[in-house]
């Protein structure tokens, strides 16, 4: 008889539950998507949750317009596959009502923006609880977060005074228009989830995997050469051997030199690296030591 | 088939599923004591700090005008802890050696947080208590090693920290060991252990000091990876709290019908008699259904759904168990219960419970004591007897539903509750259920 299970497996137990627990404790949820590997582990876990009845809540993409094309072609395949409801708002849509304002400067990325038209989505459509796929392990402000995080009107977030979670009695209890954010893989880290993809045979965006780019290096990081990032005049673009541990908004995401063209070879190079996956790949962790927590503050992902 | 259902007799109801892979620590100790250090000293060692992260707080430290590598900032992410040096809140940091995932609920020392600590402390298999071996056991140490007891953390750890200030001498270490394990004894702690470390220069931490030849167990590594994990949750039967009714409506599964959430504790196979409750009624496990398919049998903790034999009135907040042992049932309930909120508490107040999940609403009946988490002693003074910020202390209560409950030492998962303000929603108390007119 079977006593022990693994670590993935009492993983997958707490990410259901957690999922479940969302669908029951709130009106109006939302899954937040991104098209990386973390949302595609949140849309097994949903499909584990819920199967063979339909997802309790909509899926919700907020587009900069900066993506990579690969991960809007897998959102749309996946979701199409899954027969669930997609949700689609534009950051330029934020810009164009002036509710959004791009920074200045050829560094500029709308990955910040991204949290008022995330937050107009939820006054908007109403939704008080929003799933994400954030970890702990991702950053020192997401190792601080509750796997129920509350928010209030304004959508933000006060790391000094979060609600006690004990045991597994999480609290959605809010008031009309705060909401809860909830992490069901906060205590995953970046290995687990690429074992558990391994695992589940998960599909991803190829850009996961080593491919062939046009790149170019800014602040010692690997850029892809794209219409939203301009060449400065010292830069060059050269071709190289990359794939990306993270999927981002193109402009603030950078990709890692690798010759990991397989799952095995993946996991193997996960296993191995001595970089912080946002350390690696995130310029927008850079701009402070708490750039992260700032941006959480406001109400970011 | 008879011998598999023969086997899981045996193997009782403490048979719920327990990981050899990983363990579940938390951290606790008074201000000072080097919590954040230790924490940070294992992750360095085990070479879990990506080197982005060490350049960033190598960067830290330069600007704090520190003289070597301040390993807390590691743990100590948000801007107003590192402006204060102390932890405010629970930070969650993963590590992993060959033998085992490690999940470590680093917890903040002042009281005035005490409500943090006992977030990390809540779903942890071990509680890693820190003692500043210059200052002995201090109120803090007694504080966090009386909630670790109530909350049936199964181990206590003493890291008796800061060896290198007392020229690493044995007699400093064996009196925080006697005193401690004096107090511990009037705690009915089981497992308590000890462990002389210098967090700052890494003795004992992953090997064995020169500097303490004297002292012959493991240092904290090998340690950890070798204690039993899991908690005592499993001793009462199979407990089942409904989650999520599984109802698909469509043409292709028009009568499907399941009922999901997550063991509770116990085992649990097809043909299996369950009591379903409140309702009062006996049925049988008709299959275990996942995404993966269907399986011969499930325990503790894992999420699946349930279809029964018979259509029953079942929802969420319900619960499916065995008949021979159910869990007791009723409106009232007596408690210990540690409070959270600045708000004290009101003596005839109104909260929002919730329980397994199940949620309803409860009334204060009565308080019977304070403990005092110092000297342990009851302070049963009638007159203005409450509890505030911090305080713990025994509770009774009187819910709109009846509780499905078990005493919380066999059983966290029903055992268990969280109290909220009904205005602002806030968890303000964590309680513990007792059986009737027992003591803690």
């Amino acid at each position: 008889m079977i006593s022990t299970i693994t670590n993935l497996q009492a993983l997958e137990a707490e990410s259901i539950f957690i999922m479940r627990e969302t669908a029951a404790q709130f009106e109006r949820p939302v899954l937040l998507f991104s098209g990386g590997k973390d949302s595609a582990v949140l849309l097994r876990l949903a499909e584990k949750a819920f199967r063979p009845a339909r997802f309790p809540f909509p899926i919700m993409h907020i587009d900069t317009g900066h993506n990579f094309p690969e991960a809007i072609e897998f959102r749309d395949r996946r979701v199409a596959e899954l027969g669930e409801r997609l949700i689609v708002r534009y950051v330029q849509d934020s810009i164009d009502q002036g509710r959004a304002f791009e920074e200045p400067g050829v560094a500029s990325s709308r990955n910040r923006l991204q949290t008022v038209t995330l937050l107009d989505a939820i006054r908007e459509l109403n939704f008080d609880a929003a799933i994400g796929g954030a970890r702990r392990d991702e950053e020192k402000a997401r190792a601080k977060e509750r796997i129920f995080s509350f928010r209030d009107e304004f959508g933000q977030w006060d790391p000094k005074n979060q609600r006690p979670e004990v045991w597994n009695l999480y609290n959605g209890g809010i008031r009309s228009g705060e909401h809860v954010r909830v992490f069901p893989l906060s205590n995953w880290t970046e290995l687990d989830v690429w074992r558990y993809v391994e695992e589940e045979d998960l599909e991803l965006p190829s850009i996961y995997f080593a491919h062939r780019r046009l790149v170019f290096e800014r602040s010692g990081m690997l850029m892809s050469v794209s219409d939203h990032l301009p060449l400065r005049p010292d830069e060059r673009a050269f071709e190289h051997q990359v794939r990306y541990r993270t999927v981002g908004d193109m402009t603030c995401t950078a990709a890692v030199s690798s010759s990991a063209s397989t799952l095995a070879e993946v996991i193997a190079e996960v296993a191995a690296f001595r970089v912080g996956e946002r350390g690696a790949t995130r310029i927008d962790d850079k701009f402070s030591e708490t750039a992260m927590e700032d941006r959480k503050r406001e109400g970011y992902f | 088939m008879a011998i598999a259902a023969l086997d899981s007799r045996l193997a009782g109801p403490a048979a719920a599923l327990s990981t050899i892979d990983l363990l579940r620590l938390s951290t606790a100790g008074s201000v000072d004591d080097g919590k954040s250090t230790l924490i940070g000293r294992l992750l360095y060692e085990t070479k879990s700090i990506f080197e982005d992260q060490l350049e960033a707080i190598e960067r830290a430290s330069l600007r704090q005008g520190a003289d070597q590598l301040n390993l807390a900032l590691l743990t100590d992410g948000l801007r107003a802890e590192r402006e204060q040096g102390i932890t405010i809140d629970v930070a969650y940091r993963y590590f992993a050696t060959p033998r085992r995932k490690f999940i470590i609920a680093d917890t903040p020392g002042h009281v005035q947080y005490t409500r943090n600590m006992v977030t990390g402390a809540s779903t942890s298999d071990l509680a890693l208590i820190l003692v500043d071996a210059r200052n002995g056991v201090v109120e803090q140490s007694r504080r966090h090693a009386l909630l670790a007891s109530l909350l049936g953390v199964r181990q206590l750890l003493v890291c008796v920290n800061k060896m290198d200030l007392v020229g690493y001498a044995r007699e400093a270490f064996e009196q925080v060991r006697d005193e401690f394990s004096s107090f511990a004894t009037g705690l009915g702690t089981a497992n308590v252990a000890f462990i002389p470390v210098s967090a700052l220069y890494g003795d004992n931490v992953i090997e064995p000091s020169a500097n303490m030849e004297w002292y012959d167990g493991p240092a904290l590594l090998p340690y950890l990876e070798a204690v039993p994990a899991g908690s005592n949750a499993g001793e009462a039967g199979f407990r089942f709290p409904v989650q999520w009714v599984v109802r698909p409506m469509s043409n292709e599964h028009h009568d499907y019908r399941a009922y999901a959430g997550q063991i509770g504790s116990g085992r649990v196979q097809p043909g299996d008699e369950v009591l379903v409750l409140p309702l009062g009624k006996t049925t049988r496990i008709r299959a275990i259904d996942t995404y993966d398919g269907s399986l011969d049998s499930a325990a503790a903790p894992l999420s699946v759904s349930l279809l029964l034999e018979d259509d029953l009135d079942v929802s969420r907040g319900d619960m499916l168990c065995d008949p021979f042992s159910p869990p007791s049932s009723s409106q009232d309930v007596e408690a210990m219960v540690c409070w959270f909120s600045e708000t004290p508490l009101n003596p005839n107040g109104r909260y929002t419970i919730r329980h397994t999940t199940r949620k309803a609403r409860a009334l204060v009946t009565g308080i019977d004591y304070r403990l005092d988490t110092n000297t342990l002693q009851r302070d049963t003074d009638v007159r203005g007897l409450n509890l505030k910020l911090n305080d713990v202390g025994r509770l009774r209560l009187r819910t709109t539903q009846p509780l499905l409950w078990d005493e919380y030492r066999r059983n966290r998962v029903t055992g268990s509750f969280i109290l909220a303000d009904e205005g602002t929603n806030s968890t303000v108390a964590a309680g513990m259920i007792l059986p009737p007119g027992e003591d803690w």
